[in-house]
């Protein structure tokens, strides 16, 4: 298991360094999933490149996501699941972005599907996708203000409740 | 109601508000349909209307807590919603789990599997005027559920499916209770088909009605039965074993119509399939064994041992105060859901709480491609296409 995946990687991480060698910032190797972690630029070429290549064939987006790693810079990680049907094989593509330029390339002209999902990344986190063809927000009202997946938002929202210490005090003097 | 220009100016349309309450959108969903006289112009869904934040709330809960808010997705298939959670988990720790609770996993996913299908079957039937199948469909995903409280205690929200293996030893008496739901079901599933089959009206509503190609399946992210009815047989199942899938022997049905008709036939094939799985699982699950992994401090000791041993009551106290911590990383697991592939993606900072749990449900996904099966349809043919991609609002929403 860990050494077919572990050739697969490699086939995905020589295409794309024969592609460009700038395109592989880091590869990843844990608990056998591949991540291969591109610079924010290159990200739609690269992942237009593991569509169409005959070798890579990764037909389908599966999923993409983002983690907000706040306090730390670059705060929000993307990941990108890529599955290759033909081919039995998968991979991660990782971008990192800032917080204070939250923009990266959309991949809806690469895959039609990631349109939703780079919808809920913008909801939920406020990072813009470039070229996204219809970026409003989804899950959410149109009005909300803030980005709740953000880890500097609190669970609980930031509503006027009271807190537990004051509604005691409340009620003792009741 | 609004009159509007269409994009070619040649033809007045008019935009009708569909939902969020109406009875056949299967929940809280709105579609904004722009339609010309009876045809679909344009088609917008527009969701949230269910959205609870289950992913923010995980990440304010132990790693255990968070199964129970897992349940709550997909609020047809808990079992799998369990199981994907668990096995992302199990991945970051590096758990290996017994072979006796990944098969009692396989029998409890397959049955749910039906019970979701069911619901399906009797939902969609519905809303294309065949009131009787939905009663024959919910008498049979009753027998299921007694089976699931039998074994959780619990009907619909279950949280059976624990990290490191299942919460419970399975009860006294379950063999024949499976036993007699798997004799008796082939024979149900006869009588739907009976029913829908071959009935000229369920044919016409259903037949060439929302088609889509192979490659726009596959360009907009949809998976499940939608895909397979358009003639890819991806099944997680087959293609990445989990659970031990690998062992069973079944088929994967697929069909190349790729219109509501050829979905309804993948689906019911699909029933069938399944009870093969769960007859299998059945001799494979071993009167006796372990039910959970060897791992002290992730999963909760035995009653008895807290007795008897200090270290079994000191890691009892840890667990349920403060929790175990995954060391740092990320994994990315993805199990076949009855609605298509079911992702879960954990990273884990060190702590113990999850810094980031994300779903991917197909039901979301597939949704998004509700515009390009209903766009130049009649309006009557919208609602078979949405009972026909089987979403959940729960878990569009998350």
């Amino acid at each position: 298991m860990t050494e077919s995946s572990s050739q697969n990687a490699n086939v995905v991480v020589e295409c794309l360094r024969s592609w460009n060698p700038q395109a592989i910032a880091e590869v990843i190797e844990l608990r056998d999933e591949t991540t291969i972690v591109l610079p924010r630029e290159l990200l739609r070429a690269a992942a237009e490149h593991c569509r169409a290549n005959a070798k890579l064939q990764f037909n389908l987006l599966t999923d993409a996501t983002c983690v907000d790693r706040y306090p730390v810079e670059p705060r929000f990680e993307l990941n990108y699941h890529l599955v290759s049907i033909p081919r039995r094989d998968k991979v991660r593509l990782q971008v990192c972005v800032s917080g204070q330029d939250p923009v990266v390339d959309s991949l809806v002209s690469v895959w039609p599907g990631a349109n939703w999902l780079e919808r809920e990344i913008f909801d939920l986190f406020g990072v813009r996708f470039n070229g996204h063809p219809d970026l409003r927000r989804i899950l959410l009202p149109e009005d909300w203000e803030g980005y709740p997946l953000r880890k500097d938002f609190p669970v609980e929202g930031f509503r006027d409740v009271p807190s537990t210490s004051d509604l005691f005090k409340k009620s003792s003097m009741l | 109601m609004t009159t509007v220009d269409t994009v070619t100016g040649t033809a007045k349309t008019m935009v009708l508000n569909m939902g969020p309450q109406h009875p056949s959108t299967h929940g809280v969903l709105r579609i904004l349909l722009e339609l010309d006289g009876e045809t679909v112009v344009k088609a917008v869904p527009d969701i949230g209307y269910l959205h609870t934040g289950i992913e923010k709330s995980c990440e304010d809960k132990t790693y255990s807590q968070a199964i129970t808010l897992t349940d709550r997705i997909d609020y047809l298939n808990p079992l799998g919603n369990n199981l994907v959670y668990c096995l992302a988990v199990e991945k970051l720790l590096g758990l290996e789990v017994p072979k006796r609770a990944q098969y009692i996993r396989v029998l409890t996913v397959e049955l749910q599997r039906i019970s979701s299908h069911l619901v399906w079957l009797g939902t969609h039937a519905i809303d294309l005027g065949a009131m009787s199948v939905f009663l024959y469909c919910f008498r049979e995903r009753e027998e299921i559920l007694k089976i699931f409280e039998m074994f959780a205690g619990q009907r619909m929200m279950t949280s059976y499916i624990r990290i490191g293996g299942v919460a419970l030893e399975p009860p006294a008496g379950w063999r024949p209770a499976v036993r007699k739901f798997l004799n008796m079901m082939p024979s149900r599933v006869d009588e739907y088909e009976e029913l829908l089959t071959k009935n000229p009206i369920w044919v016409r509503r259903t037949k060439d009605i929302g088609y889509i190609s192979p490659e726009d399946a596959i360009a907009w992210s949809m998976t499940g039965p939608t895909l397979r009815a358009a003639g890819l047989a991806y099944d997680n199942r087959k293609v990445f074993p989990y659970s031990s899938y690998e062992e069973f022997n079944f088929d994967v049905p697929t069909r190349t119509e790729s219109d509501c008709y050829a979905r309804y036939l993948v689906r019911v094939a699909e029933i069938r399939e399944s009870l093969k799985i769960i007859h299998q699982a059945m001799e494979k699950i071993a009167d006796e064994g372990p039910i959970t992994a060897e791992a002290p401090g992730i999963i909760p000791p035995q009653r008895e041992k807290m007795k008897t041993e200090m270290e079994a009551l000191i890691y009892h106290f840890k667990i349920f105060t403060e929790g175990f911590s995954p060391q740092p990383g990320e994994a990315f697991v993805a199990v076949e859901s009855p609605r298509g592939e079911l992702g879960c993606f954990v990273a884990s900072d060190g702590s113990p709480k999850p810094l980031r749990v994300h779903f991917r449900s197909p039901s979301f996904i597939n949704l998004q491609a509700l515009p390009k099966l209903i766009e130049g349809q009649l309006i009557a043919d919208v609602i078979a296409c949405i009972g026909t991609i089987d979403i959940v609002l729960g878990e569009v929403d998350r």
